[in-house]
């Protein structure tokens, strides 16, 4: 019997599996997918938001003014990308000021540092390809922007290799009482813990309703973006919000922290839970409403989109903490924004609750470093050299317009809870996310996952083991 | 490393004849870099024929028009590097490539020609809304696939732009035992060669739709169907017309684009109807001793046209270092107007240009019994009348030295469709 049993491997559960791989705890993370973040840590605006936007007193501004400030150091022991770049909620001359005044306010009771309103002419000295519309912003300088995905494999692998087990492939089909803990019934067997952790993400609701009488309701709220090639990357250099009006929230034009101009999202409820197409309309809204706040969005340069669901619960707030009548149940349920920037902090909490009911005691051997995979394009000429020196794969580039190595593909593949097929490569090296979007690279990924996994090319998938690429040989199909 | 006078960036069909074409002008030390594991470029997949009716008047397959230019670039002994990637171009053509036995190098080369081709448009550059499964393949990706590797991408297969690529893939993918569905085109007219509709799409039965898109994708794993609906002058879907396919595979033929990264972050000025170099008639680009060639510098229909281009480039590039850069400072512009989009050259050094120089272009409509006419200043020069012209095949227009010596006064040259 495991000590805990968290569901979910995005970055939520693998927050909390790494607060927890600190204790001497045998833990196991269930996740539905062959690999780790494949639903909302995927596709989100991948900000580290200040903390101005929660009403204060709740959880998700306590946690996200605090999972803000462990960002430096945690992506210093991970080694994923993050900056601080800063964000502008800007207001256009038709709206009211009030709001902008309101937002501050919130913000400093919320105990986010550093908060300035700013006017146009220092607007304009930030970014100058700032709507001409717009008078004055909020200047958040503690905002910043994360890689969702090497921040949830960060989480994962540092987790693992202090001793979280990670079950993959794994779906939960049932939660029941058992004895002093809890059966979990899945594809693949019956798990049993002293304690569950739900970090199931949009399905959350389902999870905690199989214990607890006092049911939750999660909506998926979708939300589509455009990311546009690295040419606009330099667009704007802070994360540009708008102002919350009658016409809605809004959209977001950001640099994301690999160098690309993301803009989005809207936001639709969806009946579905594995909503995560795209719309003409969604997609069309994008750069008319993105022009209320930065001009000339360059929206020719789009080289994708993609949809996200955000796991909305009715009451608006996260639901953290121990079921009342499930004891040692514990949920980290209604995580939408800010989710991701509250993380680190959802993990120490959640795992705090955790440890104090099983009374765990500190492992001595953890070791919260981990190191990522290599970005060769940041190392010097002779750096380079050295590297291909002692393992040539490095000098062979595969995906020609992120300029990404065989050495990153095969670290990739072979690292803690490696990936398994070409997505999966594709969040970790960021092989097949450039301007051709996987065109080029996309065969020579299949053949050396084919031969280092190993497996068959017709079992090379693109996202989980239904997403065949090829069917058979020619003329035998 | 070895130090090189001229560095042609890809060996494709265009940096092959390029390099051919510079050592025949007597240049010694000439470098191709090639990403790929063998040289030919693209041409190795393109297993089809009707290769070469201009340049070796038979028809060839890809790979064996490719091979006429890999020999001669082995016979003279030209030096070349595979499995290498070209990291960088500076302002000053020091070039910075990479590959795993020499590791990353430079070379200060003292020109160099962008032989990069281009690359295809891809769904999300397309934005075609729905689910983003396995199964969506640029016509090139399928085209490797199966030409190269031996696999089948698809058994049900919807195609989505009707460039050649797309139109090629569509007896070949039928060929090879699948069923190809339909072939929708979003243009009211068709964006490949008609040779192609008629070989690969009316031979085998497979419906042409032209002014219909792509409106939605659906399944989570794998492609399971694909709707179309057609779209008003506007090129917007019209509301009630969507036809739905049951089908397990989307194949993108939606264009092609220059891949000029390497030229832009290195100073060379690119036009944005083209996407490639702005050149002058030695095909130089903005940046002196740097040349183009090939579909790095425009899209071209037919590969004859890339090696006639690329022998001038190489040329050029050859002759910029034996004998320097000769400019007496006289340029025209040349100004595409009234259906003609551009055109390559975008300058002529009435001076310096050769006897002859040959303007390529496309033009932007379908235009039946027009005329191509010719400008120097208000002049008429020359006027000559086509049955069809369409955006799918490049036209050209010769203008010669001699012609152009006797209008010393005139400031421009120019082209366009005009009536017959």
């Amino acid at each position: 019997m495991y000590d805990v049993a968290i569901i979910g491997g995005g970055v939520i559960g693998s927050a909390i599996a790494r607060e927890l791989s600190k204790k001497k705890v045998n833990a196991v993370v269930i996740e539905r997918e062959q690999d780790l973040c494949c639903g909302t840590t995927k596709a989100n605006s991948a900000i580290i938001h200040g903390g101005y936007d929660a009403k204060p007193g709740s959880l998700k501004a306590k946690l996200n003014v605090e999972g803000n400030g462990m960002f430096d150091k945690l992506s210093e022991d991970l080694d994923f990308p993050f900056k601080r770049n800063g964000s502008l909620v800007v207001r256009t001359a038709d709206q009211d000021r009030a709001v902008l005044d309101e937002l501050y306010d919130q913000g400093i009771k919320n105990g986010v540092p550093d908060l300035k309103i700013i006017d146009r002419d220092e607007i304009l000295k930030m970014e100058p390809n700032i709507a001409d519309e717009v008078v004055d912003a909020l200047y958040v300088p503690t905002g910043g922007i994360v890689c969702p995905f090497h921040l949830n494999y960060a989480l994962a692998e540092n987790a693992a290799d202090n001793g979280v087990e990670f079950k993959l492939s794994t779906e939960v089909k049932n939660v029941k009482k058992a004895g002093e803990g809890y059966a979990i019934e899945t594809n693949d067997g019956t798990i049993e813990a002293k304690t569950v952790v739900n970090a199931a993400g949009v399905y959350a609701d389902e999870i905690h309703n199989m214990v607890s009488g006092k049911k939750i309701h999660i909506v998926a709220r979708r939300g589509q973006y455009c990311l546009l090639d690295k040419t606009a990357g330099n667009h704007v250099s802070h994360t540009i919000f708008q102002l919350p009006s009658k016409m809605g929230k809004g959209v977001l034009v950001t640099p994301t922290v690999h160098g690309n101009l993301l803009v989005g999202p809207t936001a639709e409820d969806v009946d579905n839970k594995e909503g995560v197409n795209t719309t003409g309309d969604g997609l069309g809204s994008l750069g008319a409403t993105a022009a209320r706040s930065v001009k000339n969005v360059p929206m020719r340069s789009v080289i994708t989109s993609f949809a996200g669901l955000r796991a909305h619960e009715d009451d608006g707030d996260f639901i953290l903490g121990e079921a009342e009548d499930a004891p040692g149940f514990f949920d980290a349920a209604g995580i939408e924004s800010p989710g991701l920037s509250s993380a680190p902090a959802i993990g120490v909490m959640i795992a705090g609750l955790v440890s104090d009911k099983l009374g765990l005691a500190d492992d001595p051997d953890f070791n919260g470093k981990r190191k990522g995979i290599l970005n060769p394009s940041n190392m010097s000429i002779e750096e380079r050299n050295e590297l291909i020196k002692k393992n040539p794969a490095y000098g062979q580039i595969i995906c020609r317009c992120e300029s990404i190595s065989e050495g990153e593909i095969l670290d990739a593949i072979h690292r803690t809870l490696g990936a398994k097929d070409l997505d999966g490569v594709k969040r970790r090296t960021r092989a097949g996310m450039g301007r051709c979007q996987a065109g080029f690279c996309s065969p020579r990924v299949m053949e050396i996952l084919e031969r280092e996994v190993p497996m068959s090319a017709f079992d090379v998938t693109k996202n989980g083991p239904d997403a065949k690429i090829v069917f058979g040989y020619n003329k035998q199909i | 490393m070895k130090n090189y006078d001229l560095v042609i960036v890809g060996g494709g069909p265009a940096g092959l004849a390029a390099a051919v074409a510079a050592r025949d002008e007597g240049l010694q030390d000439i470098l191709i870099i090639e990403r790929d594991h063998e040289l030919g470029g693209i041409l190795n997949q393109c297993i089809h024929n009707g290769f070469g009716l201009h340049t070796f008047k038979e028809e060839l397959t890809g790979p064996e028009y490719a091979q006429r230019f890999i020999d001669q670039v082995l016979e003279r002994g030209i030096d070349y590097k595979l499995n290498t990637m070209v990291m960088d171009i500076a302002p000053d053509k020091t070039i910075t490539a990479m590959n795993s036995t020499d590791g990353m190098f430079t070379i200060p080369a003292k020109a160099v020609v962008l032989a990069m081709g281009c690359r295809e448009r891809s769904r999300g550059a397309l934005n075609i809304p729905g689910y983003r499964p396995a199964g969506i393949f640029s016509a090139g990706t399928a085209q490797r696939l199966v030409n190269m590797e031996g696999y089948m991408p698809g058994r049900r297969v919807v195609i989505l732009g009707s460039g050649d690529i797309g139109l090629i893939m569509a007896r070949r993918m039928t060929l090879e035992g699948a069923e190809v569905l339909v072939v929708a085109e979003l243009m009211p007219y068709s964006g490949g060669l008609k040779r192609n509709i008629v070989q690969c799409l009316d031979d085998f039965g497979i419906p042409l739709k032209l002014s219909h898109t792509v409106v939605d994708i659906e399944g989570k794993e794998r492609v399971e169907g694909i709707t179309i609906a057609e779209v008003g002058p506007d090129r917007k879907p019209i509301p009630g017309t969507e036809i739905h396919y049951d089908c397990d595979t989307l194949l993108l033929s939606c264009g092609l684009i220059p891949e000029n990264e390497l030229s832009s972050n290195s100073g060379v000025e690119l036009s944005p109807i083209t996407s490639g170099p702005i050149v002058n008639d030695s095909l130089e680009t903005s940046i002196d001793g740097v040349f183009a060639c090939g579909n790095v510098l425009h899209v071209h229909d037919l590969v004859d046209f890339v090696s006639q281009e690329a022998t001038q480039a190489g040329k050029n590039a050859a002759r910029y270092i034996l004998q320097g850069k000769k400019e007496s400072g006289r340029k025209l512009e040349i100004l595409p107007v009234d259906g003609v989009r551009y055109t390559v050259p975008k300058y002529i050094r009435p001076d310096d240009m050769e006897d002859t120089v040959t303007v390529r272009f496309r033009v932007g409509d379908v235009y039946k019994n027009k005329a191509i006419a010719t400008y120097f200043g208000d002049t008429q020069i020359s006027k000559r009348k086509k049955q069809v012209m369409a955006p799918g095949e490049m036209e050209q227009v010769v203008i010669t030295k001699k012609q152009l010596s006797e209008y010393p006064d005139i400031s421009n040259i120019t082209i366009k469709i005009e009536e017959a």
